[in-house]
């Protein structure tokens, strides 16, 4: 533990910042929902194990991504409701019990003499560990008639606050062709490594960082390709689902409801794979997706207030990679993601996201920039610092299985996020301290991500009726840079977790 | 002093002590079929092992098919008709997709095509997304359950000629087909599976079975192609009232039937143009023979 003068904590106050919000996020990941689309509902429907659709559930192999891709349909001529017992109703719940203890490093905190503030910061490892609990999901989902789907998931963080996770309603198989199919509402982009369908539970291991990465400072929230999205989706593909394409349009909302961001801006997003068979090893998919947008960078003010709904000088962003899913047999998998990332050097600034939305459809922001410590908007007449650049990154997702068998997985993931240019690239003003917070140049891997999770999730019954995992894992989280310095320069930051718990479903 | 009573009912506990094993003896286990674990299947160029199956048949197979095999998985009493039919038992080894003649076994590439193709309005879906080497490791699976594969061969396929040309006359002569042989008593005259028979049927477990109805929109279980329709009267679904036609109708007669069958499903055909022309009726079931 270290002490610093009051004048040297005026240099700390962006690590301060950045260590604040890392807290925030950890927080807010560890009590939020972890919607995954596990549906015994499904398995009660059409008298099939959890194991026939998911390589360990939620994960959907082959086979569950065909019935998904067919819209919740066998295809077997009696998946319309009419064939069901009146009874039936397809609802699944799912919640997880845990144990974990998390523990952060590099965080800046008060000290105190005599009972009484010193004035003083410190910088120190906080670990906290205990019981919890995940979120809550109700799903519900299914067909409403022959080719007509439908998915509504209510889902609340751990304290029961309710939101609408995914809704949409799904038209397939379009004129009898799977190379028709339309979806509108809220959903999963198509990604072939689901994040909804994620094995594992960590704050950090929870998602993929691959999908939510963004540059410190960087104000673009709407490129998460992780986050269900508001819009309206193409999907074809052949009957034996080995070739799949889709192309999404959504708002530039982040999935964020009421348009406060998002009004008259869109995203487009496209995917492309083709699965083949490679004999004893199994089948393969390789594939690609991209994501091009644009998102607004001004909010018209009230009372310097940005106002939902105003946003205006949209400006570009893009995401594409690469995807593959490789089978070595029937018991090790490996799927591999990248990512190269770039966003306009206005959101690199810290632009795009002034209207600060709670994820429920409110809105948080109550200020805006020029006014110190609020949101950056481009208000007219607003110009770029010199040196700005557009910020560009690359990702690399790798995540293994050993499949015991269907009743026990092993997991492990590796992720790794480079940035190829930062936003105060080498031109910028030594010294200035930019919109986005950020002071001077900065080192050319400031941000980036390492991180590394294990686990293994073990089932001890598989049914055509419920699901139930014993569930253990470790996510370890390297960041470099962000730490809380106390004007000490730049500090790494790593985070762990270890969590135990119970994840059913029924 | 022992009485009679005594005697008997310490004769009855013996016997039933010495029954017990007895009775276990003859519930199978699943040690009783890995004898046949080195079973194969010869699909094309593939050669599938029962052995490299177990880790897909659990995972995919066993909620209906069961542990042993015999249709009594987990789901099996919940699938009832119509709605559903029950899982195959593959100890019986009796198949109604079949190449072969009636009575034989089937070849493996119809294992293979059962599996692929799946069974409409049942819950057996398409396993298509399977590699065909996961699939030819399935069908050498769904054999090692029966010793009937250790000790007989495949039937020889049955040879279907080539499709002829759809004319009025063959739909014509189809639908005298569909007369001659009665078709119509479970299928109904208009093929809606409503012929006075149709309530009465059960299959060879003597659960009861509905026959194939032609205008709900539904593929045939064994394939919807012209060819697959063929084959189907005539090598019969065995296990099922459905019998093989080969003894009674000529390969020719069978193309007509084939033609006729077409006009009655929902789908549009070539056919059903033609019919329309025709101003086909029903079969009369009252009609004397050959006077339709």
């Amino acid at each position: 533990m270290s002490t610093l003068t009051r004048s040297r904590r005026l240099g700390v106050k962006l690590s301060t910042f950045l260590s604040a919000a890392a807290l925030v996020v950890a927080f807010l990941l560890l009590t939020g929902s972890q919607p995954a689309n596990a549906l015994p509902a499904f398995a009660r429907k059409y008298g099939l194990r959890c194991s026939a659709c998911h390589e360990s559930w939620p994960m959907l192999n082959y086979f569950g991504q065909k019935f998904k891709d067919n819209g919740y349909q066998l295809m077997n001529d009696r998946d319309a409701p009419i064939w069901q017992n009146p009874g039936y109703w397809p609802v699944t719940f799912r919640i997880t019990p845990i144990w974990h203890r998390v523990s952060t490093g590099k965080v800046e905190v008060d000290t105190y003499s005599g009972g009484n503030p010193t004035g003083l910061s410190a910088v120190q490892r906080i670990s906290s560990s205990g019981f919890d609990l995940s979120g809550l999901d109700f799903h519900t989902a299914g067909t409403l008639e022959k080719n007509y789907s439908f998915y509504v998931l209510p889902s609340s963080d751990s304290t029961g606050a309710f939101h609408f996770e995914q809704v949409f309603g799904r038209l397939d198989n379009l004129f009898g062709s799977p190379w028709l199919n339309i979806k509108f509402g809220r959903f999963e982009l198509d990604n072939l490594l689901s994040e909804k369908r994620i094995l594992t539970l960590t704050g950090n291991g929870g998602i993929y960082q691959t999908y939510h990465f963004i540059p410190v400072g960087d104000g673009n929230i709407f490129g998460q390709i992780g986050d269900n999205q508001l819009g309206v989706e193409y999907m074809g593909h052949s009957v034996d689902d080995r070739t799949r394409i889709s192309a999404s349009l959504i708002s530039s909302s982040d999935g964020n409801v009421n348009l406060s961001t998002g009004a008259n801006s869109y995203t487009a997003f496209f995917t492309g794979s083709q699965a083949f068979d490679a004999g004893r090893l199994g089948v393969q998919r390789i594939g690609f997706y991209a994501m091009a947008g644009e998102a607004a960078t001004y909010y018209l003010t009230a009372g310097g207030v940005p106002q939902p709904g105003t946003g205006v000088a949209n400006k570009g962003f893009t995401r594409e990679g690469f995807v593959g899913q490789f089978y070595f047999g029937p018991h090790v998998d490996l799927t591999v993601v990248t990512q190269h990332g770039s966003d306009n050097a206005w959101f690199g600034q810290g632009y795009g996201n002034a209207i600060l939305t709670d994820g429920n459809g409110g809105t948080t922001a109550t200020c805006s920039s020029p006014t110190p410590g609020c949101p950056a908007n481009n208000v007219p007449g607003t110009t770029l610092p010199t040196g700005s650049k557009a910020p560009s990154w690359n990702g690399y997702t790798f995540e293994g299985h050993y499949v015991y068998s269907p009743q026990l997985i092993f997991i492990g993931r590796y992720e790794a996020e480079r940035m190829s240019q930062q936003a105060n690239g080498s031109g910028y003003t030594p010294g200035f301290t930019g919109p986005n917070g950020l002071t001077g140049p900065t080192a050319s891997n400031f941000g980036n991500i390492t991180t590394y999770t294990i686990g293994y999730r073990y089932n001890p019954f598989m049914t055509s009726r419920a699901g139930f995992a014993w569930h253990n894992e470790y996510n370890w989280l390297h960041q470099d840079g962000t730490g809380a310095t106390l004007g000490l320069g730049t500090v790494n930051v790593n985070t762990s977790e270890l969590l135990i718990g119970f994840d059913f479903d029924f | 002093m022992r009485t009679r009573l005594q005697t008997w009912s310490l004769l009855l506990g013996a016997t039933a002590v010495l029954a017990l094993p007895a009775a276990s003896w003859a519930q199978l286990t699943q040690a009783d079929f890995e004898p046949r674990l080195g079973m194969e299947s010869h699909v094309g160029n593939l050669t599938g092992h029962a052995k490299d199956a177990k880790a897909d048949y659990r995972r995919y197979c066993v909620g209906c098919h069961g542990e042993l095999g015999d249709g009594n998985g987990e789901n099996a009493p919940y699938m009832q008709p119509p709605i559903y039919q029950q899982p195959r038992d593959f100890q019986l080894a009796v198949f109604k997709c079949r190449s072969t003649p009636t009575g034989t076994l089937p070849a493996d590439q119809d294992l293979f095509d059962a599996i692929t193709r799946g069974f409409d309005r049942t819950n057996m879906p398409q396993w298509n997304t399977l590699s065909k080497q996961e699939r030819a490791d399935l069908v050498a699976w769904v054999k090692h359950y029966s010793p009937r594969w250790a000790t007989e061969k495949p039937g020889t396929p049955i040879t279907i000629p080539p499709e002829p040309e759809v004319t009025a006359d063959r739909i014509k002569a189809g639908r005298d087909v569909f007369a001659r042989v009665q078709c119509w008593k479970c299928h109904g005259v208009l093929g809606q599976a409503n012929g006075p028979s149709a309530s009465t049927l059960t299959d060879d477990l003597g659960r009861p079975i509905a026959p194939f109805n032609f205008t709900e929109g539904a593929r045939p279980k064994c394939g919807d192609t012209d060819k697959d329709i063929f084959r189907i009267f005539m090598t019969g679904l065995d296990g099922t009232p459905m019998p093989s036609y080969a003894d009674n109708i000529k390969p020719d007669e069978a193309w007509d039937l084939v033609f006729y069958l077409r006009t009655l499903m929902r789908q549009d055909s070539k056919e059903k143009v033609l019919a329309k022309g025709l101003n086909l009726k029903p079969v009369d079931p009252n009609a004397p023979a050959g006077q339709q």
